[in-house]
């Protein structure tokens, strides 16, 4: 008599069952199909109201508008554009705007932000009260007034155009913004931009190379003077053989402004000041919080081997405290981001202002372009997340090897 | 800002705006016994608030003499200030029932906003507001110049229209609310603030030496503001054309608030069609027979209304102009009450 092998229960069902279901098992699935229909059913009445709404008034609905002429103009645009343009371009423009406002504030938040973090740690007395001094004030004030305060400060407080402060005859400082020369191309510009990425490439992988032999042969090899020489010597010998990489432009008064030379709004500099600066504080008490989670024997133990404290800190205690750093500090990144939709208040050309604000009230539709502005914070706060998690992801493996 | 036309814009997706019901906006606001209206964030002399809340204004006269017609009384109004950009999401959403808010009359705006413009309550044109120290006596010397705008309105695109029609080159800051703007201007930001002209000199009121600026000559466009409804109620929209109609008719006619008691009882034939005396031109409207003498007595013919908030009894001493009757100069002309 043979005993019948009884067959496993099929694999399949049972998966679907506990990842839909949970513990409940079929019933669950039923009550989540029940509830996905709902919230479909939902959508899709608000949709076809929406649209009949829309209808019934003879507002104008659709994308079409895009391809429309503006008509109007913006004070900052990093790409070619004029009041002849379509609206696709203007929101092009405003993204652009809020990019950048981004990148730089993110970037600013960080370094001070760690600044303060480290000096809120020190074991200086003043230093460490400054800092906290510098969170409690910064963190408990409203983002819009210190915008607003840096805003109206700097311009109360700069002359105008023809009382420029000038420095050297270069750089002008006024209430229309920072004038700075600006750089025009000459024959030995592609070469000189050649050399400079041939350098940084080098330098890359000199570092890495000395990385390799410190954790495999334990040789300390000093790279940074090598470094520097590359740096520096290569585009200066390139700029020696085939002639001057570019001429400046310098701005010169005419009319009422300055023309010539790249010239950065006011506008800007009030809303990453006071982006960057908000951020900041919450970026140092995590940084701070990041630090003291590390065991304070990792500390004593770096400082018994004869490392210096900086070292020690580099080396040892920072990398470990980024694992809990990360989350909250992406976290910040995004709230900046979005912070940054602020700028309509002081004027500055931003997504929200340009597109959500101006092509709004022109065109008059509403759903269309709170969708597509919506959508663009939703993707942009994606992709940081997702770049931050990649970060972390290599961090974790690079502790655990 | 942007929070307001997030939810106006989450109102209208969620239909709040009723179509079908839109053609019942006066039995709408008869059930809820106030008007809803519309109007800017204080600008003096069109709609500005004082320090008891009241709000006074032409802008605001046209909502009374509405309410007047409607209940009887110009105090049963609920006054939404809205920004320059706002205004047309909250007309569409149907948070308001009308929008009287210094708006420009334009063929898009009539059409592709869902809404109807019904009249023109003042005559406009754009202008420039410079300091006098820059020494500037026209328009054509701002080459290169930069100039404070209010975003969302015709003045931003005329202001493109104009420099590039006279090729000259310009920067253009833009601000949500009138008062950032002129903030901008005063602290030096832009060397022009532009818009229209009556705003000009409501604006100049507002800085800390008036005197020191000056509105140059050059009028660079036509502006016709008006009352806006929204499309698909016809009978609304004949209630809000005539109610200024009326105060523009009873100013050829010379009905004032003075003497609206003495007029009501005269034997004229146009004077008792348009007091209800004979006839029932009122309740054709929808309204009552008496919806002419309700609107004078409430806030005055259109005459009175021009001087007290704009004219020679306000602080902006701006001429009639353009704004006075069409057989005294000026061309604001009603059609005949009959």
């Amino acid at each position: 008599m043979s005993i019948e092998a009884r067959s496993p229960p099929s694999q399949f069902a049972f998966r679907l069952k506990r990842a839909l279901g949970g513990r409940a098992g079929w019933g669950g699935v039923a009550l989540q199909i029940v509830f996905v229909l709902i919230l479909t059913w939902i959508g899709y009445e608000i949709f076809v109201n929406a649209r009949a709404n829309l209808e019934s008034q003879r507002i104008a609905s659709g994308f079409g508008f895009l391809n429309n002429t503006a008509g109007f103009d913006v004070s900052q645009s990093l790409i070619p554009y004029s009041g002849s343009d379509t609206y696709t371009r203007v929101f092009l423009v405003g993204l652009v705007n809020t990019i950048l406002v981004s990148v730089i504030g993110i970037f600013f938040a960080t370094v001070i932000g760690f600044i303060v973090a480290l000096g809120r740690l020190s074991p200086n007395w003043l230093v460490s009260r400054v800092a906290g001094g510098y969170v409690e004030l910064i963190r408990n004030l409203p983002i819009l007034f210190q915008m607003l305060f840096w805003y109206l400060a700097v311009l109360a407080a700069l002359p105008g155009p023809r009382q420029s402060i000038s420095l050297f005859g270069i750089f002008f400082l006024n209430n229309r913004g920072l004038i700075v020369p600006s750089p025009i191309g000459e024959p030995g510009f592609g070469p000189f931009m050649i050399a400079v990425l041939v350098a940084i490439v080098a330098s890359v992988i000199l570092h890495r190379y000395a990385r390799r032999q410190l954790f495999q042969k334990g040789i300390a090899i000093k790279v940074w003077p090598y470094v520097l020489g590359l740096l520096i010597g290569l585009p200066f010998l390139t700029a020696l053989v085939f002639g001057m990489p570019f001429m400046l432009e310098l701005p010169q008064l005419k009319g009422f402004n300055f023309a010539g030379g790249v010239r950065v709004i006011p506008e800007l500099v009030a809303l990453v000041v006071a982006l960057s600066t908000y951020t900041a504080a919450f970026i140092a008490e995590i940084v701070r919080a990041g630090i003291l989670a590390v065991h304070k024997g990792q500390m004593e133990a770096g400082l018994s081997l004869g490392l210096g404290r900086g070292s020690v800190l580099r080396l040892i205690v920072i990398p470990q405290a980024l694992r809990v750093i990360l989350p909250p500090l992406t976290n910040q990144y995004l709230n900046l981001t979005k912070n940054s939709s602020l700028a309509v208040a002081i004027g500055y050309p931003d997504l929200v202002s340009v597109f959500a604000g101006t092509t709004l009230s022109q065109t008059g539709q509403a759903i269309e372009i709170i969708a597509i502005t919506m959508g663009v914070y939703l993707a942009l706060s994606l992709l940081t997340s997702a770049i931050m998690s990649f970060y972390n992801w290599r961090l974790s493996r690079s502790l655990e090897a | 800002m942007k929070r307001v036309s997030l939810v106006l814009t989450l109102a209208i997706a969620a239909g709040l705006a009723a179509g079908p019901a839109a053609a019942q906006t006066l039995k709408t606001i008869k059930d809820r016994g106030t008007l809803s209206c519309g109007v800017s964030q204080g600008l003096p002399g069109f709609s500005t608030p004082d320090d008891k809340g009241n709000w006074t204004g032409l802008d605001v006269d046209i909502c009374r003499a509405i309410a007047a017609a409607v209940f009887n009384d110009p105090t049963k109004i609920k006054f939404v200030p809205l920004s320059a950009k706002d205004r047309f999401t909250a007309l569409q959403s149907g948070e308001i029932d009308v929008l009287s808010r210094n708006t420009t009359w334009t063929l898009s705006r009539d059409t592709a906003l869902g809404a109807n413009f019904t009249g023109v309550t003042y005559y406009d044109g754009q202008g420039f507001l410079v300091k006098k120290s820059l020494k500037v006596n026209s328009a054509l010397e701002l080459s290169s110049a930069s100039v404070c705008v209010q975003t969302g309105t015709t003045t931003e695109q005329n202001l493109a229209d104009y420099f590039k029609g006279n090729n000259m080159k310009y920067e253009v800051i833009a601000f949500t609310s009138a008062d950032e703007t002129v903030k901008a201007y005063e602290a030096g930001r832009c060397d022009v603030f532009t818009s229209d002209v009556s705003q000009l000199y409501a604006e100049r009121l507002k800085l800390s030496n008036p005197a020191d600026h000056v509105v140059l000559p050059e009028v660079i466009s036509k502006e016709p503001l008006g009352p806006m409804v929204r499309h698909g109620d016809d009978q609304w929209f004949d209630i809000v054309k005539w109610t200024l109609f009326a105060m523009v008719d009873a100013e050829e006619l010379g009905v004032t608030q003075k003497n609206v008691d003495d007029m009501a009882k005269s034997d004229k034939p146009d004077l008792k069609r348009a007091f209800g005396t004979d006839g029932n031109l009122g309740e054709q409207l929808g309204l009552t027979k008496d919806w002419f003498y309700r609107i004078i007595k409430a806030v005055g013919n259109y005459g009175e209304s021009f001087d007290r908030n704009v004219g020679t009894g306000s602080k902006l001493q701006i001429s009639r102009g353009l704004n006075n009757l069409w057989n005294k100069g000026g061309i604001q002309y009603a059609p005949p009450i009959r």
